[in-house]
């Protein structure tokens, strides 16, 4: 586990991102956006609905380009970095391709890579033992259920060694149990894999569960308030959740989010307590 | 833990046969009900309405045919028709004559399906590729639909020998090809252009995320995305081929193809007016064996999609 601060897996700098620009709806999605992300660490962006937390997410991910400001991702342009495939994504709907068996779903971007068919096939047994899921191979992805599925996309993202994983409220549908097994998992191969993670969601537990830093973000313009360090021990586990250190920081970032309701425009809407 | 695997697989086989069979069922009980209504017209319906000899009148309208062997021959008399030798002292009978060129309207049909399809699964490609060849192509292809092209099959048939591309020489099956496949062309093009544009925009993402090109996309995502809007296409493209190609045949010039034994079996309407009918049902049986070829292929394409969303 090297947390060296030197090596910076993401870098955004004084990024500002406008949509539809000249026009009467023109938006200011996100404003002066500064964050730095180490190697290895695991940093989450929490914030009322349309503060603008996946489109910090698409703009690491060169979905998005910044109006103003740069972005790094592992020293490198993000354009250059995609091309690369140096991270993998995974969003709330887990998005399979249904006409795909499950295998070939975590095989399609080795794919792409032009790995050859053995080797694909091999990391993809690989990966569908890391998520638990070792026998599921040759099942369609409508056989599963929605948390198997997401375990899946996961394990796609993951499939070509990417050394960054940006995942987008990944968690969301799926019930409270199984999210929570879906938490301990993914520290769990993120700590096998030594992989940087940035990690959208709108739950505060969840938040401080996985993260060593939490990004609180606030609306109308999008932006940062705060960014606050967990501090927890990177070994988590169920007992974590009853520490009074995790009830803490809970309320920490609850206050922040707070602050953030005082002087913004939105209502604090779709921020879940559990 | 094998014996249940194989017991799943057994229950899967038995719901797939009758899901594949009552379409097939619901048709040959459709037909038996028709053949039934027309003998019953014939035989009492008709003579109880005493329209042997005249057409019946509904209100005042000629509207009722004449109950007679000349206008409605018996069924029975159709079936009879097949064994009997397609013209006294042949050889051949109606039967296989009627197999044979049936046969061949189908190897017709099917080539211009197959044509068809290549040109408007190409069309949807340069559509969904290029926003430009969309909006330029669009117009023409609505407006091909709107003018009755049938209407141009008698002005095809008559190229024959006298159009000559790059040493291939312009035959009279050539135009029945053409225009069935100009006819099959026209809901393939849209339906694959609608699958093509269906994925959501986060697979679209996705597939951006791993930096593939549109080449990538299209074969990895658009094209599979595409084919559960391919088969309802496929059903209207193939009674599309299949009306273009008759309907060359009937118009003239052709010597082949249940189109053509239709018009040669009617020169002989007095003689054996139950004749011309082998060659209906020849048309019906292409219809049908078009479906099925098409619901074959259906079946296979889609054989690891969930069910019952489209069909
Ligand atoms: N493609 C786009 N075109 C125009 N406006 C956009 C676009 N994408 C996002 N926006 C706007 O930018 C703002 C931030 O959106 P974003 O999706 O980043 O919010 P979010 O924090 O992810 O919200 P949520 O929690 O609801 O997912 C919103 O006001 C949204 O309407
Ligand atoms: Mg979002």
């Amino acid at each position: 586990m090297t947390l060296a601060g030197d090596a910076l897996a993401v870098e955004v700098n004084g990024v500002h991102k406008v949509f539809n620009i000249g026009r009467p709806n023109r938006i200011d999605a996100l404003t002066d956006v500064q964050l730095q992300v180490a190697a290895g660490e695991f940093v989450s962006l929490i914030g009322p609905s349309g503060c603008g937390k996946s489109t910090l997410l698409r703009l690491i991910a060169d979905l998005l380009e910044p109006t103003v400001g740069t972005v790094t991702v592992n020293g490198k342009s993000p354009r250059q970095a995609r091309l690369d495939q140096d991270y993998g994504m995974a969003f709330q709907q887990a998005g399979l391709f249904e006409w795909r068996s499950v295998a070939k779903n975590i095989e399609l971007p080795l794919e792409l890579k032009g790995w050859d068919k053995a080797k694909r096939h091999a990391r993809a047994l690989e990966m569908l033992e890391l998520v638990k899921l070792p026998d599921r191979a040759d099942a369609m992805p409508w056989q599963l259920s929605g948390g198997q599925q997401q375990r899946i996309a996961i394990a796609r993202a993951l499939a070509a060694h990417p050394l960054l994983l940006l995942m987008d409220e990944p968690f969301g549908a799926l019930d409270e149990m199984t999210r929570e097994h879906m938490q301990a998992e993914l520290l769990r191969i993120c700590a096998a894999t030594q992989t940087t993670v940035v990690f959208v969601t709108h739950s505060i537990p969840e938040a401080v569960y996985l993260s060593d830093r939490v990004v609180v973000m606030s609306p109308g313009p999008g932006r940062i308030t705060s960014i606050i360090p967990v501090g927890l021990d990177r070994s988590r586990d169920e007992g974590t959740r009853e520490a009074t250190q995790f009830y803490d920081k809970i309320t920490e970032v609850r206050e922040a989010l707070r602050g953030n309701v005082a002087n913004a425009t939105d209502e604090l809407s779709g921020i879940e307590d559990r | 833990m094998n014996k249940r695997v194989v017991n799943k697989r057994v229950v899967n086989k038995r719901v797939v046969r009758i899901g594949r069979l009552r379409p097939f069922a619901f048709g040959v009980l459709a037909l038996a009900l028709l053949l039934a209504a027309w003998e019953a017209y014939r035989n009492w319906v008709g003579p109880w309405l005493g329209t042997e000899r005249d057409v019946g009148k509904v209100l005042g309208f000629k509207l009722l045919p004449r109950a007679n062997d000349l206008a409605m021959p018996s069924v029975f008399d159709m079936g009879r028709e097949f064994g009997k030798p397609e013209i006294r002292g042949s050889s051949t009978s109606v039967f296989e004559a009627v197999v044979a060129h049936t046969f061949n309207s189908l190897k017709l049909a099917v080539a211009a399906l197959i044509l068809g399809t290549i040109v408007g699964i190409g069309a949807a490609i340069l559509m969904a590729r290029f926003r430009v060849v969309q909006r330029g192509l669009m117009p023409y292809l609505v407006i091909s639909q709107t003018i009755p092209l049938i209407a141009l099959a008698p002005l095809t048939v008559t190229w024959g020998g006298e159009i000559s591309i790059f040493g291939f020489e312009w035959q009279k099956w050539t135009s029945a090809l053409v225009l069935g496949a100009f006819l099959s062309f026209f809901p393939i093009a849209v339906g694959a252009l609608r699958g093509f544009n269906s994925p959501d925009p986060a697979s679209l993402e996705l597939m951006d995320s791993y930096a593939a090109s549109w080449w990538s996309t299209w074969r990895k995502l658009r094209l599979p995305a595409a084919i559960p809007y391919l088969a309802p296409a496929m059903r209207l493209a193939g009674s599309a081929a299949v009306f273009g190609v008759i309907v060359s045949e009937l118009s003239g010039g052709l010597t082949n193809g249940v189109g053509y034994l239709i018009l040669a079996y009617l020169q002989e309407g007095t003689s054996r007016p139950a004749k011309v009918f082998t060659a209906v049902a020849g048309t019906v049986v292409l219809g049908l064996l078009m479906a099925t070829l098409i619901n074959a292929a259906d079946r296979y394409f889609t054989r690891n999609r969930p069910r019952g969303e489209f069909s």
